[in-house]
């Protein structure tokens, strides 16, 4: 099976495993020691909190926090 | 300060012979997009404020899944964009320079990887394969069921049976995503491998058995997508799915220790 893709947006999952991980690394002067940091994990841990928020929304409903 | 900028990397291509930037096209910053020439090369860069991209602020951003999605899309959209005028190599995402005289010292400092870079990529582009699979599909055939001793002997046996079945369907679906991948990659002159995606994030169910970037020469481009297609149809138990085309992000970072995954390169 083969699922055809006709997205008009690539998917952020699909992209984030090249633009982060991939592409040349050349020592920037200002991301100097962000360089040696794992982007790919810093980026999952920003989906994965995004996903727990979303789903606890989806648990307690809507609530207006003021 | 607010008017302090720093020079954001998207890109290096080789110069353009009229020397014009991209048109039209704008950056992680909402900042044109424009082109820092030396060594015969030019890197596409924007002008970002430093106070919204230096370090500390990048370290917060990065956090921040509606910042990331936003600055990622525009990073990627430049590359392409760049891409449409001509060979590109993707730089990796925050990469940022005080200035442009500092880009063209690097361009010239780098001059020969990037060249041989630019060559090895030239005429191919990078197509993304992933395959799921429902464990099911791969489950062993039930086998008659065993002497059952006492209830509790029975649980345990049907827990460890359980268990021994997993571990067969995922050996199964393992020995079946690497017979795809073979026959993909003979048509691909590199292949690299991600790691799988999260389940929640890549919303699939199951198994993902592959995740992989090939290199593939264009005029073979229509002999992969049907390949793909073909593969697809030969194993139904198998989902495959493409995207791209890509520029060359998975091909060009430089290698890394042996045991990382990285591109594998064919001898040509």
């Amino acid at each position: 099976m083969t699922r055809a893709i006709e997205r008009r947006e690539v998917a952020l999952v699909d992209l984030l495993d090249r633009v982060l991980a991939g592409g040349v690394v050349i020592a920037g002067e200002i991301t100097l020691s962000i360089a040696d940091i794992d982007l790919v994990r810093i980026s999952l841990r920003a989906l994965i909190a995004s996903v727990r928020v979303e789903n606890d929304e989806g648990w307690e409903g809507d609530r207006d926090d003021g | 300060m607010t008017d302090t900028l720093a020079t954001w990397l998207y890109a290096v291509t080789a110069a353009p012979e009229d020397g014009t930037p991209p048109q039209g096209l704008t950056g992680v910053a909402d900042e044109p997009v424009r082109l820092v020439e030396g060594a015969g090369l030019a890197a596409v860069v924007g002008s970002v404020p430093l106070a919204d991209f230096d370090e500390d602020a990048l370290r917060g951003h990065l956090e921040d899944l509606e910042w990331l999605e936003r600055t990622a899309r525009a990073h990627h959209r430049v590359i392409n964009g760049a891409a449409r005028h001509g060979q590109v190599i993707p730089l990796r995402f925050a990469t940022l320079y005080h200035d442009d005289d500092r880009v063209r010292a690097m361009l010239r400092e780098r001059r020969e990887d990037f060249t041989d870079t630019l060559r090895r990529v030239a005429g191919r582009t990078e197509w993304g394969v992933k395959a799921y699979v429902d464990p099911r599909s791969f489950l062993p055939d039930p086998d008659e069921s065993e002497d059952e001793g006492s209830p509790g002997t029975a649980y345990l046996m049907r827990r460890r049976a359980q268990r021994q079945d997993q571990e067969t369907a995922h050996l199964r679906a393992t020995e079946r995503a690497e017979e795809i991948h073979s026959s993909l990659a003979a048509l691909a002159v590199a292949t690299a491998a991600h790691p799988p995606q999260d389940s929640a994030l890549a919303a699939y169910e199951g198994w993902m058995v592959l995740n992989n970037s090939y290199l593939v020469p264009d005029d073979l481009t229509e002999d992969f997508t049907a390949l793909v297609r073909a593969l697809g149809e030969r194993y139904p138990a198998v989902t495959l799915e493409v995207s791209g085309p890509w520029p060359p992000y998975s091909f060009t970072a430089p290698p890394k220790p042996a045991g990382d995954a990285q591109p594998e390169e064919k001898p040509s």
